[in-house]
């Protein structure tokens, strides 16, 4: 190893010594969720990392193959609790593929109506995590705050916070009432009102602005070639979205923007997520105005609920109590593979049926399962201190990589 | 959803046209599922020149690697789901790229190489099946706790032990 020595500004001395060395950031929660970061450094520049997942893995792909269909509903909204919706979804229009059910539209647009106020609760948490990484209390508390109003719509419509087993093959569990409607339109208002104010203190804010502007930069090359997913993946110019892509729900019925970044930057990747709590609330206005009326189950299952407990709970509440066919159904042999737009990106399921209760395989590809190695390669030849804004950045959730 | 029609046009004629040409190109076995899902199963020792040719389609990532345990035949079987971000019209589709490898010899080519994003789904593959993909640059542990060594739980024989609070029938 070399010293130098340097002059500061005042004439002293300096000696600088480069230092390699390594670091463990973790995995006592380093950020949102347990893991840990394995980090080799040149003096404070990051030369290689290696995450190490795996602290909250549920092994759910394993835990499938003893549960039957509708048991795995709750199982695969626990890896991401904060964005469960999509997770729920997801996974039904695989088994909905296999099964081979229409769903009513109806059911469609409250599928979109649930998977948007999602997003848009899952941007703001994961906005407030940042936020607290970047030194910036306030925006915790506010992303946290205004979380709970989109929370709040959630459990009036699904009965839960999160977690909510809203979506079941052939259709959802509950229906929408005036007073959610009401909700919703309330929500937007404060939502729209409060993002003037997330833009000055927040977005616009020279700190901000200083600690993000081309740090973490991911070429769109690079992006492509790491599998990148969601708002990342936008944020360096690729223009890729489920929802667009290949439309599911009511995306294709209602009119909305993908917003693409050019700049690849953890700025730009700011921008998106903000861009997109916007687009899903003018996609939200269209729903509570176009919804039509209809059923919010399959006839094929509706049929089969008994007429005295369709009077109790459907006339009476406009909720679906479970047929007895939810039990232990069995769908034909086959496979089919889903994709949704989850809150942080693609989200992927490949079912494989044997034609008994349970699946052979189940695959949960989640968004940050595939941000692990965009991770690794993005945080190379960055600045140890920029590490927390990067990891922000990709809005990384340990529990959904490690399902 | 597959029953809906898709509004633009169909990708059919692309997806097909790809498949032709695959086919006359390798021995392959390759199916069109809908305008959207197609499988190409192909022998590991092919998959990689197959892989390439796709990438050079315009099929840049792939979405998932998926190990298979068939006790039945003793066999792997592992799924790339690959499809493009760059080219719209081939964004649409999903090719499942399909191979076999027996227990006795459980080792494939890593498609690493070919596609970077190949890389944490091939390493779980490993960690879950045991299958060796030959030619990746980390096949170590990833999810699972150091003490694992030499069991692999996504295989069948791994049976589980559920407590009493399930009552299904054991399958």
């Amino acid at each position: 190893m070399t010293s130098q020595l340097e002059f500061s500004a005042s004439g002293l001395e300096v000696e600088i010594i480069p230092v390699e060395g390594e670091l463990n950031v973790g995995p006592q929660h380093p950020g949102s969720g347990h893991m840990r970061i394995y980090v080799k450094l040149d003096g404070d520049i990051i030369v290689d990392a290696k995450i190490d997942p795996g602290y909250v893995h549920r092994g759910v792909e394993k835990l499938s193959e003893y549960r039957t269909y509708m048991k795995i509903i709750p199982l695969v909204e626990r890896p991401a609790i904060l964005d469960s919706i999509h997770m729920n979804l997801g996974y039904i229009m695989a088994v909905e593929k296999i099964l081979g059910v229409d769903v009513p539209e109806r059911a469609q647009y409250l599928r979109t109506l649930a998977a948007e106020v999602n997003r848009i609760a899952s941007h703001l948490y994961g906005l407030g995590i940042w936020a607290i990484f970047l030194g910036h209390s306030t925006g915790y508390m506010w992303g946290f705050g205004d979380r709970e109003v989109w929370l709040e719509i959630l459990q009036a419509l699904t009965g839960a916070r999160v977690t909510n087993s809203y979506i079941i093959p052939g259709g959802v569990r509950r229906d929408l009432t005036p007073a959610i409607k009401e909700m919703v339109e309330k929500a937007i208002a404060y939502q729209r009102r409060k993002l003037q104010d997330w833009y000055k203190i927040f977005v616009n804010n020279p700190n901000i602005r200083a600690r993000l502007e081309n740090v973490g930069v991911m070429s769109r090359e690079n992006a492509i070639k790491w599998g990148a997913v969601g708002p990342n993946l936008r944020a360096s110019g690729v223009y890729y979205d489920v929802r667009k892509i290949e439309p599911y729900a009511a995306y294709d019925k209602v009119d909305f923007e993908i917003p693409v970044y050019k700049e690849g930057d953890a700025y730009a990747r700011l921008l998106v997520r903000f861009a997109e709590i916007e687009q899903s609330m003018r996609i939200l206005e269209q729903v509570i105005k176009n919804i039509p009326e209809g059923n919010i189950l399959s006839d094929r299952f509706f049929k089969q609920i008994p007429p005295t407990r369709l009077k109790k709970w459907w006339e009476g509440q406009r909720r679906i109590v479970f047929p007895g066919y939810y039990a232990s159904f069995r769908p034909p042999k086959g496979e089919a593979i889903s994709r949704v737009e989850a809150g942080r990106g693609e989200l992927v399921y490949y079912v494989i049926s044997d034609g008994s209760a349970n699946p052979y395989r189940l695959r949960m590809i989640t968004p940050s399962y595939r941000t692990i190695y965009v991770f690794e390669q993005i945080v190379k030849g960055s600045r140890y201190a920029d590490l927390p804004a990067i990891y922000g950045s990709l809005d990384y959730f340990p529990p959904e990589a490690d399902r | 959803m597959a029953q809906k029609p898709a509004p633009q046009p169909a990708p059919q004629s692309v997806l097909s046209n790809i498949l032709a040409q695959v086919m006359a190109k390798f021995k392959v076995v390759a199916k069109a599922e809908s305008d959207r899902r197609a499988f190409i199963q192909v022998d590991k020792s092919q998959i990689v020149q197959v892989a390439e040719f796709l990438k050079s389609l315009g099929y840049d990532h792939v979405k998932s690697v998926t190990g298979i345990d068939y006790p039945d035949t003793k066999e792997f079987e592992v799924v790339y789901h690959i499809s493009s971000y760059s080219n719209l019209e081939l964004a649409k589709t999903i090719i499942a790229l399909k191979t076999r490898t027996k227990y006795s010899d459980p080792k494939v080519p890593s498609l690493y190489s070919v596609w970077e994003s190949a890389y944490l789904g091939e390493r779980e593959t490993y960690e879950m099946l045991g299958i060796i993909f030959e030619g990746h640059p980390n096949l170590s542990r990833l999810f699972l706790p150091e003490d694992f060594e030499g069991v692999y739980p996504l295989r069948k024989s791994y049976k589980l032990k559920t407590e009493g609070l399930y009552v299904d029938k054991s399958a």
